[in-house]
């Protein structure tokens, strides 16, 4: 345990080590932000629909009560998707979809020899593999995180337009109503967070991949199951630290 | 010029190399053979520095590459082209993409100029006009074609070459052979190649070091191979029906 984390330490230190050229690696960043960030856009979009409509549709059915207002259910919702379910859910999608992607084709090109060749030339390959993911994934998370946000209120008033127990004005009133910004200071250091969680794990398991294809595919889920749990136990720590 | 000094290299408790030393020389082919297991593949690493050798140390021209830290080792890395087994060619690259790598990254070349590069090394290995293939799409003795164009591409002073005939017909082997003998003659680079197959050292094995149990058995050329009394040496050169029956002729 220790030792592997002086490993992925080092690891990083190694990654974040000066560019040969900063014209090639600014290339890959830029790839890696189109693979992370436009390539995950589509499964961010499906599930923070359903679950602000969802969350909307289960808040609304615990408040029967006549003494709580309807606009309340805006608010919940609010709350929810902007400090939990779309910071945290969305990072436990992308560590499936993106993280599993890096660790096996690091893990690939580990096991097919290319990261020798990379090492061969001179190239510092910690830095040329990993440094551009891990940018991709620190930038690209928040603004994945904030289009969840926006397309879960999205779900919710859907929900809200499609059924009869809350109002779609209702549930504006209640987006809007209490509004306090640190919630949105909450979700972007999540969402940081969470992105250098799960870029820097996977390409830590894909980097010290030993064996054939097997092995990739272990080192991928691997990444994967490592990268959700810290995510959760970091959701944890800065809800604590910022709530 | 390439001097190996008593290289000892350790995994755990397993010595898979026991204090071997050699000297390769430029302009010439010089082969590491021996039987699997026996620790060929683990002194090309030593000696390129993909592995660290426990003990003994390895001279590039001189310089103590085992000595040297990373940064130090860039300069000599550049001069270093390798082909690998697999070719390990990059997946997400073309051919084209493949050898204007080391070009892109340590030198100031125009674009341009990085691609008559390529052109050139594309049309020394007979692969003119394949700039855009993937290597997905290429032949096992297309890729190690790929893989020596990207090898030479920043024109080194020294050729790593590992199993260059694992996976390919006899025809196509020697025509690799043949092109790794042409080429070292032609940027008088110092080259090692590491083999099990005969046809490579009978053909081009200028300058042949037979490992057995991690050890230097003999050292040698072609021309001195067969006319050994070196009984490990006998037992892998004759394994095969081929050799054994040209040895009856002879």
């Amino acid at each position: 345990m220790i030792q592997s984390l002086g490993r992925y330490i080092l690891l990083l230190r190694l990654s974040f080590r000066k560019p040969e050229k900063f014209q090639v690696y600014w290339a890959e960043v830029m790839r890696e932000m189109v693979s992370a960030g436009i390539g995950s856009l589509g499964i961010i979009m499906i599930i923070s629909v359903f679950i602000g409509a969802a969350v909307t549709i289960q808040t609304a059915f615990q408040l029967i009560s006549p003494l709580i207002p309807k606009s309340v259910v805006g608010g919940i919702t609010r709350d929810s998707m902007v400090l939990e379910f779309s910071p945290t859910i969305s990072s436990l999608v992308l560590a499936g979809r993106i993280g599993s992607s890096m660790a096996s084709q690091i893990g690939t090109m580990r096991v097919t020899e290319q990261i020798d060749a990379l090492e061969i030339m001179g190239v510092n390959a910690p830095g040329y593999l990993i440094s551009p993911k891990v940018i991709a994934g620190v930038t690209m998370f928040p603004l994945l995180v904030i289009v969840s946000i926006l397309l879960g209120f999205a779900g919710g008033y859907i929900a809200c337009f499609s059924s009869s127990e809350v109002t779609t004005h209702d549930f504006m009133v209640g987006l809007s109503d209490g509004f306090n910004p640190v919630i949105i200071t909450v979700c972007m250091v999540k969402a940081v967070i969470f992105g250098f969680i799960i870029t820097t794990i996977c390409s830590y398991q894909g980097f010290y991949t030993k064996g054939g294809a097997l092995e990739v595919g272990q080192s991928a889920t691997r990444g994967v199951v490592y990268s959700c749990v810290m995510i959760l136990m970091f959701d944890l720590i800065i809800s604590r630290l910022f709530l | 010029m390439i001097e190996i000094q008593d290289i000892h290299k350790k995994f755990g408790d397993n010595e898979v190399l026991k204090g071997i030393s050699s000297v390769f020389k430029p302009g010439v082919n010089n082969l590491i053979i021996g039987g699997s297991g026996s620790g060929k593949t683990t002194l090309l690493k030593c000696i390129v520095g993909l592995h660290e050798p426990s003990e003994g140390d390895v001279l590039f021209n001189g310089e103590n590459f085992t000595d040297m830290g990373f940064e130090q080792r860039v300069p000599i890395r550049t001069h270093i082209g390798m082909l690998f087994q697999n070719s390990a060619l990059f997946d997400s690259m073309t051919v084209e993409e493949n050898i204007m790598f080391p070009l892109n990254l340590f030198t100031s070349q125009s674009k341009a100029e990085k691609r008559d590069r390529a052109n050139f090394c594309l049309e020394r290995v007979n692969l003119a006009g394949k700039n855009k293939l993937f290597p997905s799409e290429l032949s096992g003795g297309m890729k190690k074609r790929v893989g020596i164009a990207r090898a030479i591409s920043m024109q080194p002073k020294y050729l790593f070459v590992d199993e260059p005939n694992s996976g390919l017909d006899p025809v196509t082997s020697i025509l690799i052979d043949d092109l790794i003998s042409e080429l070292t003659v032609e940027y008088n680079m110092t080259t090692v190649v590491v083999t099990h197959d005969m046809n490579s050292v009978m053909g081009i094995g200028d300058h042949i070091l037979f490992l057995h149990q991690g050890k230097k058995w003999w050292e040698g050329s072609n021309k001195e191979i067969a006319h050994t009394d070196n009984k490990e040496l006998n037992e892998f050169v004759f394994a095969s029906r081929f050799m054994r029956a040209a040895k009856a002729k002879l």
